[in-house]
């Protein structure tokens, strides 16, 4: 029964991990970037549902969708700001930019506010349900269903809205897309701003459910995000979210195994031999340069 | 054509996932030639080069030079086996001195090891010293000496194509593979381009296969044609035979001019 | 000869700047904080050199490289904390275990390519990280405690071996195989370079003298941490390599220099430092990717001894 309880542990922090791998994996569908500064956007996320909760006295939901908006906006700035630059440099000058803005991010936060953790208010009053014999949190469940309605609102808006059949065009061809009339400029905007605001979602959880948050709280959860969305298949929408609940509950099982030393390196492990035996992930398709 | 050829392809082919980009593609070039592969956009010429070079792995099938079986070995492989080749899209060394790109060419054929060149002992001197000799004089033969010092990237579009033939030879090639040499010049370059390998073939005594659009270029200079249509070989011959075969006239201009050539 | 003749200029104006900054330090007008300084500069072009071979040469981007400090630094502190050996001895074994490291890592992750290889060599770096935090022999997350051995004699031979190196390296046909597979890895390919082996080669050699840095990082403290050693210790490195000129070997050693004194002023101000480091990073790669020098080298500039090029000239 302690298996199962572990199993739904893993599960919470795997859509944790899916709801940030979405952002990652929408931007690098779209731009080929890989956008290191999208743990970034969690963690401001995070703070920002702190202050709302622990400030004005919000409760979880009001919350969650203030941090939601802020991390939208954020994402946008960050885009229009450092990346729209880079759309023809080459990769290596974008992934050396995006390491760039993250820094940037993580010690301007710090300068402003102090590095110090503070400890997340209490906002769900956290029960334990009975489900025949096992224990669930309430917190966890709650994390749970919300990441789920995430997600489908995504699925819905990615398949069956016109700024959804956009953001597929121009991942697709950019300029294609772009000759078909499509503004490629207010596409990547929304990628970016829904792809934000799923990190700024994931914050508030991370806070909730660890309850303890600090400025360099983004840097291993997005790594670790992103090797959920290579895990998945890069590019790939349902490659997240399946990559993000992978790793959560094999993380999860290492820990419960005594190895919990060594929970971070499962992570990176996975990610190698992902890169080194499918390096397309689960659900890609191989692809090669040109001859 | 008693001899045994220098390059024989057996009934090669390559899936990619399910699909068939080339089959069933036999070819054999001999001692000499100058052969011309020619079809339609997206006919599958390219995918061909990159079986023969070893850049993709054929799913079925032999190749062999010399009697010796290719398949399998990685390029760089097959290059010292004796096959080099152009690029449809030029592909030089950019941000290396003209000079430094054909010395790359001769990167196989020095022997000083790391270890002497990291030390400087002798062996490393006289070995890049001969490189260097050898790719300066390589390089007057293609009238290129005047940039030797100039980076790759900036010399003109012609120069470009002629370094990167210079290159490819300079490797060594028994058998030498032009992918769409003439691609985007004018009259002029490319009227120059096959005196070139006219001259080329002459002085090395080379054997030639090449990819072309220009269907002049191909039917003026080669002397046996391929025809690849949707991955298959629909005929080969002299340019005389190819022009006035049916298949090769309806794979290039559809069925209906098939027809209406038949007619005239 | 001029070829000659420059490397003599080298090795006259090498033994120069040891020999005045060695009197500086004997004769007390440099102080200890200076004197500490310049060892970490001497450490810092170490690395940049070491990753610039990789990054700029061969054009294959590791962002991983802290880990291989730390097998420097951990294996030469064990030699001479566990083993009691000499300093030059630990210091040769770290470079050579780093090395091992580097062809461990290498020869499965140099299949990829780009940003695929960036985040493997990340991945590997923090697996490298998270196993000396698991190991007790070398203390675990407290770190392991280590004798000051560090001298600017020391930084400055192993200094001048790397730079010595990786130039003579480069200037041969070995070099530049590493660079045609950057220009363009399918036409090296086509030219009879074996991409895979020249990668590696590479990776390994640049993993060496990482370790050599480590060794005389780890001797620079008197204790080091698994901490001492996460990505960001990898960004530092990339930075310098980065913001030096991909490809350029004199570009890295300027980065280097400048972002050591810069970090060394800015000590205090640990988020400072950070900002500005990030700033001037976003700021290069918007208005000038190509870094500080590009791929030329300083002694292009001056049109004397070509020695340190990335491969865009040649000495007669």
């Amino acid at each position: 029964m302690e298996w199962i309880q572990q199993l739904i542990n893993g599960i919470s922090l795997g859509s944790i991990y899916a709801l940030i791998a979405l952002g990652y994996t929408m931007v690098y569908g779209i731009i080929k970037l890989i956008n290191f500064a999208h743990g970034d956007v969690f963690m401001i996320g995070a703070f920002v549902g702190f202050y709302a909760i622990a400030g004005w006295g919000l409760g979880f939901f009001p919350a969650l969708l203030l941090a939601m908006a802020v991390c939208a906006v954020f994402g946008v700035l960050i885009e229009r700001i450092a990346y729209k630059r880079l759309r023809n440099a080459t990769r290596i000058a974008a992934l050396i930019t995006a390491i760039g803005v993250s820094l940037l991010i993580e010690y301007g936060f710090i300068y402003v506010r102090g590095a110090q953790a503070a400890a997340y208010p209490d906002v769900l009053a956290n029960k334990n349900y009975d489900l025949f014999g096992i224990q669930v949190s309430s917190q966890s469940l709650l994390i749970l269903v919300v990441s789920i309605v995430l997600m489908i609102i995504l699925h819905f808006v990615v398949h069956r809205t016109k700024i959804g059949k956009a953001m597929r065009a121009v991942s697709h061809d950019m300029e294609a897309a772009q000759l078909m009339g499509i503004n490629v400029n207010t596409t990547i905007s929304a990628t970016f701003a829904i792809g934000s605001a799923l990190a700024g979602a994931a914050g508030v959880f991370f806070g909730v459910y660890y309850t303890k948050i600090e400025p360099l709280m983004g840097v291993i959860p997005g790594v670790k995000a992103f090797v959920a969305a290579v895990l998945g298949g890069i590019g790939i929408i349902p490659g997240a979210m399946v990559g993000g609940l992978v790793l959560g509950v094999v993380e999860t099982i290492v820990s419960a195994l005594g190895f919990s030393q060594w929970r971070d390196a499962a992570a990176f492990i996975i990610l190698i031999l992902i890169l080194l035996f499918r390096p397309s992930g689960i659900f890609g398709k191989n692809a090669r340069e040109k001859v | 054509m008693g001899s045994s050829p220098l390059l024989k392809v057996q009934s090669a082919g390559i899936q990619f996932g399910g699909l068939k980009a080339v089959w069933d593609f036999n070819m054999e070039i001999h001692q000499g030639e100058l052969v011309g592969l020619i079809g339609p956009n997206g006919a599958g010429k390219t995918t061909c080069f990159n079986l023969l070079t070893g850049v993709y792995v054929p799913t079925e099938g032999d190749i062999s030079l010399e009697g010796q079986r290719l398949n399998g070995l990685a390029p760089y492989q097959v290059t010292r086996k004796g096959i080099s080749r152009t690029f449809q899209n030029i592909r030089l060394f950019n941000e290396l001195s003209v000079l430094d790109n054909v010395k790359v060419a001769y990167h196989s054929l020095a022997k000083h090891s790391i270890v002497s060149s990291i030390f400087r002992l002798p062996s490393h001197f006289s070995g890049e010293k001969e490189m260097e000799e050898k790719a300066i004089e390589f390089l007057t033969i293609f009238q290129l000496e005047p940039y030797l010092n100039e980076k790759a990237k900036n010399l003109p579009y012609g120069m470009q194509r002629r370094l990167e033939i210079a290159r490819a030879l300079a490797a060594g090639p028994k058998l030498l593979l032009l992918d769409e040499p003439a691609a985007g010049m004018n009259p002029q370059e490319t009227h120059e381009l096959m005196e070139l390998i006219a001259f080329v073939r002459e002085k090395f005594n080379l054997t030639i296969l090449l990819i072309e659009h220009d269907m002049k270029l191909v039917m003026g200079i080669c002397e046996r044609i391929y025809v690849l249509d949707h991955g298959q070989l629909i005929a080969e011959g002299t340019p005389n035979e190819i022009r006035n075969n049916p298949k090769v006239i309806e794979a290039y201009l559809g069925e209906e001019a098939a027809e209406s050539h038949a007619e005239s | 000869m001029k070829k000659v003749k420059g490397f003599w200029i080298y090795v006259v104006l090498s033994a120069v700047i040891y020999g005045v900054i060695q009197l500086l330090i004997n004769g007390g007008i440099l102080n200890p904080f200076y004197a500490n300084t310049l060892i970490f500069i001497g450490i810092n072009i170490i690395l940049a050199v070491s990753l610039h071979l990789v990054i700029g040469i061969t054009g294959q981007f590791s962002i991983g490289h802290a880990g291989f400090l730390a097998v420097g630094a951990y294996i030469s502190a064990i030699i001479t904390m566990k083993f009691q050996l000499p300093f030059p001895l630990a210091l040769l074994a770290g470079g050579i275990v780093a090395a091992l490291a580097g062809l461990l890592v290498g020869i499965p992750s140099l299949r990829l390519k780009g940003d695929y290889l960036a985040i493997a060599t990340l991945g590997f770096g923090e697996i490298i990280r998270i196993v000396f935090l698991n190991i007790d022999y070398v203390g675990g997350a407290s770190g392991m405690q280590v004798t000051h051995l560090t001298t600017w004699t020391y930084t400055f031979i192993c200094l001048f071996i790397t730079i010595t190196v990786i130039t003579n390296f480069t200037n041969s046909r070995h070099g530049r195989a590493c660079i045609s597979v950057r220009e363009n890895e399918i036409a090296a390919d086509a030219m009879g370079i074996n991409t895979t082996y020249y990668k590696v080669v590479a990776f390994a050699l640049g993993s060496f003298f990482a370790g050599i840095a480590g060794g005389l990082f780890a001797h620079n403290f008197y204790i080091i941490q698994p901490g001492n050693f996460g990505f960001l210790k990898s960004f530092d490195i990339l930075i310098f390599v980065v913001l030096g000129g991909l490809g350029s070997l004199s570009g890295s050693v300027i980065a280097a220099i400048l972002l050591t004194v810069v970090s060394t002023f800015l000590q205090d101000y640990p988020e400072t430092r950070m900002i500005i480091y990030s700033v001037v990073l976003v700021l290069v790669m918007l208005y000038r990717p190509q870094g500080l020098m590009g791929t030329r080298e300083v002694t292009d500039l001056f049109g004397k001894w070509k020695g340190a090029k990335g491969g865009n000239s040649y000495g007669k």
